[in-house]
């Protein structure tokens, strides 16, 4: 079958993907997304190690990440419809009132 | 070549295709569809191991329920295409090389760490959907009732802020 | 040639399967069409197509040609990918869905190639069965939703809009009405829920029974997820041009009405097998008298299309209607010889009416009733359905809780 090691490099490469969206796209709603892929690689390692170890821990954790990013999905959509009535613009280098 | 294994390569293959995608791709809803792809394939890879349930789910919610909400929110807010900023190609090159080595460097040591990670390639068994659900109603019943009342907080939170202002 | 063949033969033989399943699939939906034209065309006192073939039987070939051969235009401004990804994934999640479903309990094995392969109906074992479907109904959205918003236009993107947020809106109470089935049956498994419902008296061990709010409000949800009648404001003639798929024209509207019907019949096949027994027969098994129906329904049908087809002028209905009429009567009597054959045919028999049932009721609907304002069928599914799914749910605990598993 398939090592677990296969699954967690995949996990830690789809992180690493991730974490390089979040830097370099400038569109709000892109880089929630790309929150999004590193909840997932999370969980794809969550399920490995627990298909590996034989125990079901690791699921039902998935399950609650599951949750939580769908609540957090929620709250932060509708902060980036304010957001976005508010600055005219999905850009986040225009959400900069605050810069010197 | 067995077929698992063919099988876990195509998949890997559409997530990380899809994962380049989200980044590659200019137009914010090509980037929803890239990620749709990636949980698809991640609900497949979840299947080969065995966990279906969780598969299933990922599915329904993620797929069915929290990208729906992007594609929508992108179709409201009319999202187009990235604008162009001038940030220097100069500092990207090191940066980019920097990313890879990190994550490189994350999987080569995990890869490498431990026996049971090495060790354990004996064939998936189907994890159980009533141990699943008696485990979580026993041992994690604390953690799921505060996740409804969780949700029940995102919901308040963002009917409220979505809300339009009243007007005077 | 044989070596590959043999080397090979559990995915040549999936190949073929699959391909088998996907043209009776296809032929069954054009000829659902063919059905629903004629059912309604009654209803309102009008003949339906009845020039094509004899009776119109040959409408759906007709259709079918000319959606492959009409002009397919693609509107400026669309965003091309998009605009041509959604009728593919509408089509794609509706084809999937029937594989899922069990058609029959147990298979013939036959060898061939040296693999045992099961002759005719293979229940597909799938644990999480009705989950599965759930999954792909939820990802039916998307084809919605997508193809509303690339069509670059303001009735395509309002239909879709309101035709996905219905859809959104109304998967809930759908999920939600089929928990009691699971409690009762405590398997998402659908041969295992279909086994369950077996009982000495027949008809008085389907889930209807117990669970009448349920098959209500399942029934009420899948209506409206499918965009039909008298849910179907998002695509009516009248309010939206036509709605979400305005836009496309020839092959691609081809695959979101394929889609539609496949949707109806996947829709038809679940109501049968959550609530109604699936391949059951409605009386108890010791009257083996019974397994003589589908003989008793067959010949008298056999006769009556060879009498109708000497009716006719053209060869078609001179020739084929008798050839089509001395098959089923064939049929019948071979059933009636053969009672392995007959004993076989029970359950897929069973299954078939009562989906054809529900189609006939889909069908009878669009025919009677009114179409609801988009905010009484939001309205309806938020705070009538819902809430009732979810008292569905909490009853049948508490009668699982009191008085064990509702056997």
């Amino acid at each position: 079958m398939i090592p677990t090691n296969y699954y967690i490099v995949l996990s830690a490469i789809l992180f690493g993907l991730g974490v390089l969206a979040f830097i370099f796209k400038r569109n709000i709603i892109s880089i929630f997304m790309s929150i999004e892929l590193m909840l997932n690689a999370v969980n794809l390692a969550f399920v490995a190690f627990s298909q590996a170890m034989h125990k079901l821990d690791g699921q039902v954790f998935v399950l609650f990440v599951i949750v939580v990013a769908a609540a957090e999905a929620a709250v932060g959509l509708a902060i980036i419809i304010l957001t976005a009535r508010n600055r005219q613009s999905l850009n986040v280098e225009r959400v900069d009132l605050l810069k010197l | 070549m067995t077929a698992p294994l063919i099988i876990f390569f195509v998949l890997a293959t559409l997530a990380v295709g899809g994962a380049l995608s989200l980044i590659f791709q200019k137009h914010p809803i090509h980037s929803a569809l890239s990620l749709i792809v990636v949980m698809v394939a991640l609900a497949g890879l979840y299947l080969l191991m065995g966990a279906e349930f969780v598969a299933a789910v990922q599915i329904i919610v993620y797929g069915g329920a929290i990208m729906v909400l992007f594609v929508f929110v992108i179709m409201l807010l009319n999202a187009g295409i990235e604008e162009h900023t001038n940030f220097s190609k100069l500092a990207g090159f090191p940066g980019l090389l920097l990313a890879f080595a990190l994550t490189g460097f994350i999987a080569a040591t995990i890869a490498r760490s431990t026996d049971t990670v090495q060790a354990a390639s004996q064939p998936g068994n189907m994890a159980s959907t009533r141990d699943l659900s008696t485990m979580i109603f026993k041992d994690f019943v604390y953690p799921f009732e505060l996740t409804s009342f969780l949700i029940l907080v995102a919901v308040l939170g963002a009917i409220v802020l979505a809300q339009r202002e009243a007007k005077p | 040639m044989n070596a590959f063949l043999y080397a090979n033969a559990w995915l040549i033989i999936t190949v073929v399967k699959v391909a088998l399943l996907l043209f009776i699939v296809l032929t069954v939906n054009a000829y659902l069409t063919w059905f629903e034209r004629k059912v309604v065309a009654h209803i309102q006192s009008r003949w339906g197509p009845h020039r094509v073939g004899p009776h119109g039987l040959l409408q759906p070939m007709a259709d079918g040609l000319k959606f492959l051969f009409k002009e397919d235009p693609t509107p400026a401004g669309v965003d091309r990918f998009v605009y041509f990804l959604a009728p593919l994934v509408a089509l794609a999640l509706a084809l999937t869905s029937i594989a899922i479903i069990p058609f029959g309990p147990d298979p013939l094995p036959w060898k061939i190639l040296g693999q045992t392969i099961y002759l005719g109906i293979l229940p597909p074992n799938v644990n999480i069965g009705i989950l599965a479907l759930f999954a792909i109904t939820a990802l039916g959205v998307y084809g919605v939703a997508l193809a509303g918003w690339s069509s670059n236009s303001k009735y395509p993107l309002l239909g879709g809009l309101r035709s996905s947020a219905q859809m959104i809106s109304y998967e809930l109470a759908l999920t939600l009405s089929v928990v009691g089935v699971l409690l009762i049956a405590g398997s998402f498994n659908l041969t295992e829920i279909i086994n369950d419902q077996t009982s000495r008296y027949g008809i008085l061990g389907w889930n209807i029974f117990p669970q009448f709010l349920g098959f209500l409000c399942f029934f009420t949800a899948a209506v409206a997820e499918t965009n039909r009648v008298p849910f179907d404001l998002p695509e009516a003639e009248s309010e939206l041009v036509a709605g979400f798929h305005t836009e496309y024209a020839s092959f691609k509207f081809a695959m979101f009405f394929i889609a539609e019907y496949t949707s109806m019949i996947t829709v038809s096949c679940l109501c049968a097998i959550l609530f109604f027994g699936g391949w059951l027969s409605p009386f108890p098994a010791s009257w083996t008298w019974t397994y003589y129906l589908p003989t008793a329904l067959l010949l008298p049908a056999g006769l009556w299309v060879i009498w109708d087809g000497l009716h006719y002028e053209t060869i078609f209905g001179k020739v084929i209607l008798p050839g089509i009429g001395a098959v089923l009567c064939i049929l019948a009597i071979a059933l009636v010889i053969f009672p392995g054959v007959n004993n076989y045919i029970q359950a897929p028999f069973w299954l078939l009416s009562k989906i054809f049932v529900f189609l006939f009721v889909y069908v009878w609907m669009r025919g009677t009733l009114p179409r609801l304002r988009y905010d009484q069928l939001m309205a309806f599914g938020w705070k009538m359905l819902l809430p009732v799914s979810i008292a569905n749910v909490v009853i049948t605990s508490f009668a699982i809780l009191r008085w064990g598993a509702i056997k």
